[in-house]
């Protein structure tokens, strides 16, 4: 009897590598997605998050290693793999000549749709995205953000199997943002979406997983809760009332010296006490507020963001943006 | 999808891009427009040269009486050294620009090879270099016909295919470079240089015939009726190249990450 080997997950690779030369973009990349779930992978500007989208889109090839997608492998390309994904690349650029109604028909004719079928995805995605008004002008006139939506619309357009998205969310306004990523919490159970980012809170708001990537090394892969919970350190967060600038100064400096306290961040007035023994810190913090003579506006021990897990684990924070 | 649909898809992709962006319409009216003034050019210049009053620098020009192999060879010179121009020019950036676009990829990610993609690229230049050639040609025989005598339509058209090929083998040299390197001015580049080597390997006696620029003297003889030698062996020649110059894009491009 021959054994088959099954992929794990629906995106997989095993010590997957990609050297330029001396410069090695992607390390050894051991990773299971699961089918269905939302994964978001995360890392610094140059840690290596467009290679691995290029190496599992069929782009690029690697120096060593394997990769399965949809379970087929993406180390070769071809066609079958891209029958069965969807690929939104970092900076979208398509025919400028083209409308965002052509451009959708024309993918959808890639993937064997036409007539009516076609006609009626179309509508669907541009009325998905948000581009209906928009269908039928040109390209080359969009803005960022209208580029960027016509490149998710074309990328779902076939129902793919498994979803690559680099950076969606990037040239999209505030408000665009919420809708693109309510659009990618819609596709959960539908199709695996794989989503590279450097925007913590987009991750944060739609992702089931995360993988975390630095330096071409993958050094955390985890559902969120369990990444949450293993890798991030209790946190106390005071909110001063405004216009206590020295008494909140002396407030730092003494709980810096405190033996419970890993770390003290103040930002925008708020002060973030990273501690190491949450259940002594929370008794012993009030204390030192009324000995400093703080007035607080609110006192909490918050749950750990996804932002001070990334910056435990790669310490780079003038490259993320929260 | 088969590779031909995928082909036959892109195809008519190229082509509905080559009339979007005007692109057909310059190169069908530039080369239509020199292939007008051709036979005009070679009825009028003893009169523009007269006009431009000669006897009075104190020596006298006297030209020949203007015939159709005056109008002939004005029109393969004109289509043949503007036709290279454009040739280069729309071949520069045909896969050098969709690689730094980044469209290369988009269109990649799709069910479609690489194969088809080089292919219908490469077709809808030929396509439009024909058209070219076609409409320049078209307006040649009119206006030759109407200034001097009506040339033979069947070794005219000969004529026209001989030139397109010349044009073909340039513009596949080209579309091979713009497949290898990443800027569509080093593709351009290498397109001049492949111009420059065959005009110098046209001179050469007994191997000249056989290169495109070398095509230009049985063109000439073809659209006058006139008997053009063995052409078999140039035409074999040069077909050679574009299919090697094509194939050796297709081979590049299946091994090159976007």
């Amino acid at each position: 009897m021959t054994a088959i080997a099954v992929p794990a997950g629906e995106v997989s690779t095993h010590g997957l590598t990609k050297r330029y030369r001396l410069d090695v973009a992607l390390d050894h990349l051991d990773l299971e997605v699961p089918a269905g779930c939302i994964f978001g992978f995360l890392g610094p500007n140059g840690a290596g998050k467009t290679t691995t989208l290029r190496l599992l889109t069929g782009l690029a090839r690697p120096t060593e290693g394997s990769a399965t997608v949809a379970g087929i492998d993406a180390t070769t390309g071809g066609r079958a793999l891209a029958g069965r994904i969807g690929a939104l690349d970092q900076d979208p650029r398509y025919y400028g000549w083209m409308t965002g109604r052509e451009l959708l028909a024309f993918v959808g004719r890639l993937h064997g749709l036409d007539g009516a079928t076609l006609r009626a995805r179309v509508d669907e995605v541009l009325e998905t995205i948000g581009l209906v008004d928009a269908a039928n002008r040109r390209i080359g006139g969009y803005s960022g953000g209208m580029r960027q939506r016509i490149g998710i619309g074309q990328a779902m357009l076939p129902r793919p199997s498994v979803l690559f998205l680099d950076e969606p969310v990037s040239s999209l306004d505030p408000a665009g943002r919420r809708d693109v990523l309510e659009l990618i919490g819609r596709l959960r159970g539908t199709c695996t979406v794989f989503m590279s980012t450097h925007i913590l809170n987009d991750v944060e708001r739609v992702c089931d997983r995360v993988g975390i990537l630095d330096h071409g090394r993958l050094i955390a892969e985890a559902p969120m809760d369990e990444l949450l919970a293993s890798h991030a350190r209790p946190i106390l967060e005071l909110d001063p009332e405004p216009g206590q600038d020295a008494a909140v100064d002396a407030l730092v400096a003494t709980v810096r010296a405190q033996a419970w306290t890993r770390d003290v961040r103040v930002e925008h007035g708020l002060v973030r006490v990273f501690v190491t023994d949450a259940d002594r810190a929370a008794i012993e913090m009030l204390p030192l507020v009324v000995a400093t003579g703080v007035r607080l506006g609110r006192f909490e021990r918050v749950r750990p963001t996804l932002e001070d897990v990334f910056l435990a684990l790669v310490g780079t924070a003038g490259e993320i943006r929260a | 999808m088969s590779a031909f649909a995928g082909f036959r898809l892109l195809l008519a992709k190229e082509l509905r891009e080559q009339l979007r962006t005007m692109r057909l319409v310059v190169v069908v009216v530039v080369l239509a427009a020199f292939g007008a003034t051709s036979p005009l050019l070679a009825k009028l210049l003893p009169d523009i040269i007269k006009a431009a009053g000669t006897e009075t620098a104190g020596f006298t020009i006297t030209m020949p009486t203007p015939t159709t192999a005056d109008a002939v060879l004005q029109l393969v010179k004109n289509l043949g050294q503007f036709g290279l121009l454009i040739a280069i020019l729309v071949c520069m950036g045909a896969v050098a620009t969709e690689k730094e676009r980044g469209t290369a990829g988009f269109v990649l990610t799709k069910p479609v090879g690489r194969g088809p993609f080089i292919m219908a690229k490469a077709v809808a230049i030929g396509l439009l270099l024909a058209a070219g050639i076609a409409a320049g040609y078209a307006l040649a025989w009119i206006y030759t016909a109407a200034l001097f005598e009506a040339l033979p339509l069947p070794g005219f058209i000969a004529s026209g295919a001989l030139l397109w090929l010349s044009l073909l083998v340039i513009a596949s040299v080209t579309f091979l470079f713009s497949v290898l390197a990443s800027s569509s001015l080093v593709a351009g580049g290498a397109g001049f240089v492949a111009l420059i080597v065959t005009g110098i390997v046209a001179a050469i006696p007994g191997i000249g015939a056989y290169a495109p620029t070398g095509l230009s003297t049985p063109a000439v003889a073809l659209a006058l009726g006139t008997p053009a030698g063995d052409l078999a062996g140039p035409i074999v020649v040069n077909l050679i190249l574009v299919g090697l110059a094509l194939a050796a894009a297709q081979f590049a491009f299946r091994r090159q990450e976007l």
